[in-house]
């Protein structure tokens, strides 16, 4: 009987998962440390770092099953509010080469941002958080490119923070242009290091532009407009462009580049704002089955079972008075309104809904 | 039983609903982090108490004088694998009520916590998840002892009611009853199947074939886990490993047994027909719960232990309400019942116990319902015994 190596460590495994089943080695392992937890990654907060007055920068641990970031890559983290689980995503602001085990977020308290708040405030070493894969596009071409044109603002400015550490930490900066917005000069993110990097590389070119700065000469403009790239970098439609920012930039360098015909040049990297608030109102939308691919216009009166069977569907239902949990289906985009409180509720993508005793508010995507 | 139904006029139901709805939503308003600290905790403090349980079974073998160690001491052999079963046993138990009954029923789905979601949790006993949620959540919580469709009322081998139909065979329940009681998980794991419709030919066997593939893949990983490898681990130690495993299980069997049968069995619980439900309002929905479902007092560890089904009234009124907030919510509830003169079915273990087991012997034999006025709820007192 031909017996490999792998199909014995196979069968192995299966006799030796069945000493903890229905769980898995995992489940109590993790009981010593968290960081031993195979099924879901989690990071130890190993240490924090005030960078401004509302942006600090975590670094974190990462547990088993890590795989090493490309520099401008992005994780989920996921952080309990008040008992639920929030997860947000942030760019890893340290560079791959750090060999130490840890990475670094730097998050921002956004305005009205619950998750941001605190992660910023309440997360305190040792606490530990469940984290996903590094993922993402938004990187450099393995071959570093001779030219490259980087257009951040604010917290924009760390995802390229990752790409500026590990050409550092590499030898030289190439031929780079940084444009970087930021209020002012006081609390610009990362701003000594930054400043550093332009003495040490000077084939890095930077311009740090202070948006909120009244009139401060090294302040020309205060907003993004192509002349200002024009007028930086001669040569900006020979490079490619990474732009990482708040809407509005990302918006106007977008405009900009097509007019160019430059499209091609452009990489973003964007994360959603937070939802916007929550209202009350019965609102309609429009509701996306997506498995079936069928569309329908809902009132926001009727609640999702009843509208999926209107549409011709058929999901799976129990009570129908919201008590078995039996309809339960995922919602993978929108808000809904739960028919006996009248709350309403975002949804993070993959939320499991009670599709019976909930009214879509507003467009929304199910995945029946 | 449509006479205690109808002992609210409409206005009267309808605000009754109104007043249970306004404590769930006030409860489910609240949820958070304390409640996330408590079921983390529990999960942690069940799952040590398996390991724990499983090593001091293993650690007692090497005082047994055959062992190679050089230390025999039987009372250090029995001590050990008395505490380990014990143990063991107290884990499956608050795995398979505390935990798996409360986590498949979404009461922690709040949390979005992907390892404690309804949708994924497996429990440590024979029933596959997905047929316990569709049996349980689904048809017993619709249907809540109504005669007829609620599987558990009598669990299709038993007569509890007098309202069920007599048939000769219920003669045998006392016998049926002990066996539910040894081997409850696996009554548990079967329970899908509706093997009494089987049997009386209103299913047929070949579309019962899935479910019942799918029970045997939960069985065989749960069997050869307690029954074949953590006893063949022991090698020629097995004896002990094997016995206490099985009596662990044992003890889990006998303990659900015990708890979920004083739920809707005690005297005092009420059942309905399918013509009492049609058409059943919420608030029609929270009194048929309300009545036909019955509490057991006790300290705080039996109601963990219990899984809080000791609070079977709130479990049913709100069956998704995170289980550790049932207690703060019984007295409330309590005082509805007072206020709007209806019955509270609350008594001892001894009691609740006790009057299931007189009911299993006494319909085994021919009997006709009684048409029972339960009475005015006194206030501070349930439907007890003595009344």
């Amino acid at each position: 009987m031909k017996l490999s190596i792998s199909s014995a460590a196979q069968v192995a495994e299966e006799w030796f998962n069945l000493l903890f089943t229905p769980l898995k080695a995992s489940h109590y392992l993790e009981l010593v440390n968290p960081l031993w937890n195979y099924r879901q990654l989690q990071a130890r907060v190993e240490s924090v770092w005030d960078e401004t007055p509302d942006c600090r920068t975590m670094t974190l641990r990462p547990g088993k099953g890590w795989r090493r970031h490309r520099a401008g890559q992005h994780i989920r983290v996921g952080v309990e509010i008040a008992g639920m689980r929030h997860t947000r995503t942030y760019s890893i602001s340290s560079p791959p080469e750090r060999n130490d085990g840890c990475i670094t977020i730097t998050v921002k308290a956004t305005p009205g941002g619950r998750v941001s708040h605190h992660l910023v405030r309440n997360v305190t070493p040792g606490s530990y958080l469940p984290i996903g894969l590094p993922q993402g596009d938004f990187v450099m071409p393995e071959a570093v490119p001779a030219r490259a044109l980087y257009i951040t603002a604010g917290s924009g400015i760390t995802p390229i923070m990752s790409m500026l550490r590990s050409m550092s930490a590499n030898g030289a900066l190439p031929d780079v242009y940084h444009m970087h917005f930021s209020p002012h000069a006081f609390n610009v993110i990362y701003g000594r290091e930054l400043r550093q990097l332009a003495t040490d590389h000077p084939r890095y070119k930077q311009k740090l532009i202070f948006t909120q700065a009244g009139d401060s000469s090294a302040a020309i403009v205060n907003h993004f407009t192509p002349a200002m790239t024009a007028e930086f970098c001669a040569d900006w439609r020979d490079r490619d462009v990474w732009v990482c920012g708040p809407q509005a930039l990302v918006d106007a360098v977008t405009v900009a580049w097509n007019e160019a015909g430059l499209a091609s040049h452009i990489h973003v990297e964007q994360f959603h704002a937070a939802l916007v608030a929550a209202n009350t109102d019965v609102k309609g939308g429009r509701i996306r089955f997506k498995q079936s691919g069928r569309e329908v216009e809902a009132t926001g009166q009727t609640d999702l079972l009843r509208v999926a069977e209107d549409a011709g569907l058929n999901p799976a239902h129990g009570c129908r008075m919201g008590i078995c949990h039996g309809c339960n289906a995922k919602v993978l985009s929108g808000q809904v309104r739960d028919v006996r409180t009248g709350k309403v509720t975002d949804c993070e993508s993959g939320e499991l809904v009670q599709i019976c005793v909930f009214a879509p508010s507003g467009d929304v995507e199910i995945d029946l | 039983m449509s006479a205690l139904k109808d002992r609210l006029t409409p206005d009267t139901l309808a605000s009754f609903g109104r007043e249970i709805d306004a404590i769930r939503d006030e409860v489910m308003a609240s949820r958070g982090s304390s409640d996330a600290r408590y079921i983390k905790n529990l999960i942690r403090t069940q799952r040590i108490l398996a390991v724990a349980g499983r090593a001091a079974i293993f650690t007692c073998l090497i005082f047994l004088p055959d062992a190679y160690v050089g230390i025999p001491s039987w009372p250090a052999f029995w001590v050990l694998i008395a505490c380990g079963t014990a143990s063991l046993g107290i884990a499956k138990i608050l795995e398979n009520m505390e935990l798996g009954h409360n986590i498949m029923h979404g009461q922690w789905d709040w949390m979005r916590d992907p390892d404690i979601q309804s949708s994924t949790w497996e429990w440590d006993n024979v029933c596959p998840a997905e047929q316990w949620k569709h049996s349980h959540n689904i048809v017993h919580h619709t249907w809540t002892n109504v005669i007829g469709k609620d599987n558990d009322i009598g669990y299709g081998v038993m007569r509890v009611f007098a309202e069920q139909k007599w048939h000769p065979y219920f003669l045998t329940q006392p016998l049926s009853n002990l066996m539910i009681a040894l081997f409850f998980e696996w009554g548990v794991a079967v329970h899908d199947l509706e093997v009494y419709k089987i049997l009386l030919g209103k299913k047929s066997l070949r579309e019962t074939m899935p479910l019942a593939r799918q029970i045997l893949r939960k069985v065989l990983p749960q069997v050869s886990k307690d029954y074949l490898v953590y006893p063949l681990l022991a090698g020629p130690f097995f004896m002990p490993v094997l016995a206490a495993n099985i009596i662990a299980n044992l003890i889990r069997n006998l303990w659900t047994y015990m708890i979920i049968f004083c739920g809707h069995f005690p005297a005092g619980s009420n059942v309905f027909t399918a013509a009492d439900v049609q058409g059943e309002t919420r608030a029609q929905w929270y009194l048929r719960q309300l009545l036909g479902s019955c509490n057991i007092r006790g300290g705080k560890l039996f109601h963990i232990l219990s899984g809080n089904l000791s609070y079977q009234i709130e479990h049913h009124l709100f069956p998704d309400m995170p289980s550790n907030r049932y207690q703060e919510v019984s007295p409330r509830v309590r005082a509805v019942a007072a206020r709007y003169g209806l019955p509270y079915n609350s008594g001892s273990l001894i009691r609740q116990f006790g009057t299931t087991q007189l009911r299993i012997l006494r319909q085994s034999w021919p009997s006709k319902p009684v048409n029972e006025d339960p009475g005015t709820t006194k206030p501070n007192h349930g439907l007890d015994a003595a009344s």
